[in-house]
């Protein structure tokens, strides 16, 4: 509680937490949600924004403020799986690299730089084009885990490094603690703020390939997610007819949802790095 | 003959294994997946209403297999897929057939490579200049209005960017072409007009690059110079009197552009991708709007085709950029 009343004396860090909650509010909102976002004509089609549809409606006659309520909760899930997934990877990676060092090191960096140099989005889309209808929000979210941990792991790998040389890890060493429980028991407190900062990171990325994705018609357009959302859009056209309310409510809500989290993940880690922290305190 | 041996030769062994790697990854992905392209298109072509009875279909689906290189066992597949890259053949396009799918590749690759290319080199010159500056006088006002756009485009993905700078300067204020490369029918000379329409196609989608390139290198140059200000030459040439302007050229930005070079070796791949979503937006004629074809048809060739040579594309301008740094480092040169 601490923590989180320092951190909201940062003003970006208040204005990325507050438009979360509001988004997370959204999302759970779609649990009481009157509509089944995967029927069409349950509503009048193209209603302007106006009681009860304060959002108004799509040309396949869905309600769009329930149906982003959906939206927002369904990319969220799917960049949670993917940034979980990709922490699983980037942790054990850059532990293992970190700690063993030597060859092994060489190896998993090396194959972490050729993910990072790769255009993974080709090999994404080349991955999704072919599983394109089998593909689910969990199997999307697994798919994308696998290919984001390059960067992550090397950050987390590079903090390995240092608390390797600490005396404490020697101590530990010596007083006969096994590998395991120095990298669990003595590492991993130092690590979860570095892992929840990527975490943060690393869902943005995710719901960026999500909308990628789905704009060129290479995910399951039957789930709504915001890609799907927007895909629909700007297939019928939704801007040329002039239905400003269909297109510009998932393109606003996903500009705020990525600034909302890049400025969590910004703030969090400024916060968890002490020279700044100090810097920030000494301006206010 | 040490530079060789120390920067030169792992440079050159890393580029071939990444290569191998980006490669055999575009040639396993397609058969790791239950989805087979040969069922796939003799299904599409069952589905346009076309009658065929099983002889018919047995031999379409042997030349199918031919054509899309399916042949023989995994391994046989996988030699020839290298073979068939070696000579630059992908087979013919099944969307455009009979074109060859190298000829509509190196029909769009031109577009690509001058977009990414202007674009590239400009915002990471833009972007290291301001950030360097704005590192440099951290607390002047000009600075912090640049940090707060950068805090909002910079998470943006490239998509969502393009769209909006889509809505709003070709459907709103309509002063640029919803899309295209070129006024159609028209052909492309050296006259100053046609260079001007080129121009003209190409501002929107070299505008969203540039505002996402120029804002991200931009943030990036700002922490390192924030702490290469506090190193001691920096102290000295204060207190020996050389102008600000001379200290933050010359003796901080161009030392925290070195870290720079490296980090666009590392993002081009990034860069190349967010490439292609920008032309797909504005239907500009390069290698995305040729993809998005692809996918779009199920051009299985067309696809493989282009993820082979987008991976060749990327990787060796990486091996370009990290060849030229030893110009601007003199330590990589006499070491």
């Amino acid at each position: 509680m601490k923590t989180l009343r320092d951190l909201l004396r940062d003003k970006r860090f208040a204005f990325g937490f507050t438009v979360a909650i509001i988004l997370v509010i959204l999302s759970l909102l779609s649990f009481v949600s009157p509509y089944d976002p995967t029927r069409w004509n349950v509503v009048p089609r193209d209603l302007s924004p106006q009681w009860p549809h304060i959002l108004g409606t799509n040309s396949m006659g869905q309600d769009v403020f329930w149906l982003l309520c959906f939206a927002v909760r369904n990319s969220l899930i799917l960049s949670l799986i993917a940034a979980l997934m990709s922490r699983i990877i980037a942790v054990i990676v850059g532990m293992v690299a970190g700690y063993r060092g030597g060859t092994v090191d060489r190896v998993l960096m090396f194959f972490s730089d050729s993910f990072l140099v790769l255009p993974l989005l080709i090999i994404i889309i080349l991955f999704a084009s072919m599983a394109r209808s089998r593909l689910t929000l969990t199997g999307l979210g697994l798919l994308l885990g696998i290919f984001g941990w390059a960067w992550d792991a090397r950050v987390i790998r590079s903090q390995v490094l240092s608390l390797r040389e600490r005396d404490f890890t020697y101590t530990a060493i010596l007083s006969g603690s096994k590998t395991g429980s120095i990298i669990f028991k003595e590492y991993m407190p130092f690590l979860i703020p570095l892992i929840f900062a990527t975490l943060i990171g690393n869902m943005s990325w995710a719901i960026g390939m999500e909308v990628t994705l789905a704009i060129l018609g290479v995910f399951n357009l039957e789930i709504p997610t915001l890609g799907t959302m927007l895909k629909w859009a700007t297939d019928y056209q939704a801007l040329l007819l002039g239905f400003w309310w269909w297109i510009l409510t998932p393109v606003i809500a996903s500009i705020l949802l990525f600034i909302s989290l890049y400025l969590l993940s910004v703030s969090i880690s400024e916060y968890l790095d002490p020279r700044m922290r100090i810097q920030r305190i000494g301006r206010a | 003959m040490n530079f060789v041996k120390k920067y030169l030769l792992p440079r050159l062994i890393t580029y071939f294994l990444v290569f191998f790697i980006g490669i055999t990854m575009v040639f396993f992905i397609p058969r790791l997946l239950p989805t087979d392209p040969v069922q796939r298109t003799v299904t599409r072509v069952r589905a346009m209403g076309a009658y065929l009875d099983p002889e018919a279909t047995e031999k379409m689906m042997e030349s199918l297999e031919d054509l899309y290189g399916l042949k023989g066992s995994v391994w046989e597949q996988y030699v020839n897929f290298w073979k068939r890259f070696v000579k630059g053949d992908f087979g013919p396009s099944l969307f455009q057939f009979p074109t060859p799918v190298t000829t509509l590749i190196m029909q769009s690759l031109p577009w690509t490579v001058g977009l990414l290319l202007t674009t590239t080199i400009l915002s990471w010159l833009l972007g290291n200049i301001l950030g360097g500056f704005a590192g440099y006088f951290s607390n002047s006002r000009g600075f912090k209005i640049l940090d707060f756009f950068s805090m909002i485009i910079r998470p943006m993905p490239y998509y969502i960017l393009s769209l909006i700078l889509l809505i709003v300067f070709a459907y709103l204020i309509p002063i640029f072409p919803l899309g295209g490369g070129f006024s159609i029918g028209s052909e492309i000379t050296f006259s100053l007009e046609s260079i001007l329409t080129l121009l003209k196609y190409a501002f929107l989608p070299a505008l969203s690059l540039l505002l996402i390139g120029v804002f991200t290198w931009y943030q990036a140059t700002k922490l390192v110079v924030q702490s290469v200000k506090s190193e001691d030459y920096v102290k000295y040439a204060e207190l020996g009197g050389v102008k600000p302007q001379k200290i933050a050229m010359k003796y901080v930005i161009r030392n925290a552009m070195l870290p720079q070079i490296t980090g666009l070796a590392l993002s081009l791949g990034q860069i190349f991708s967010g490439a292609l979503i920008t032309e797909m937006v504005f239907t500009y004629p390069g290698l995305g709007t040729l993809l998005y074809n692809a996918i779009f048809t199920g051009d299985y060739n067309l696809l493989m085709g282009i993820s082979s040579i987008s991976i060749f594309v990327v990787t060796t301008s990486i091996l370009v950029v990290d060849l030229l740094y030893p110009l601007f480092d003199p330590r990589v040169r006499y070491k």
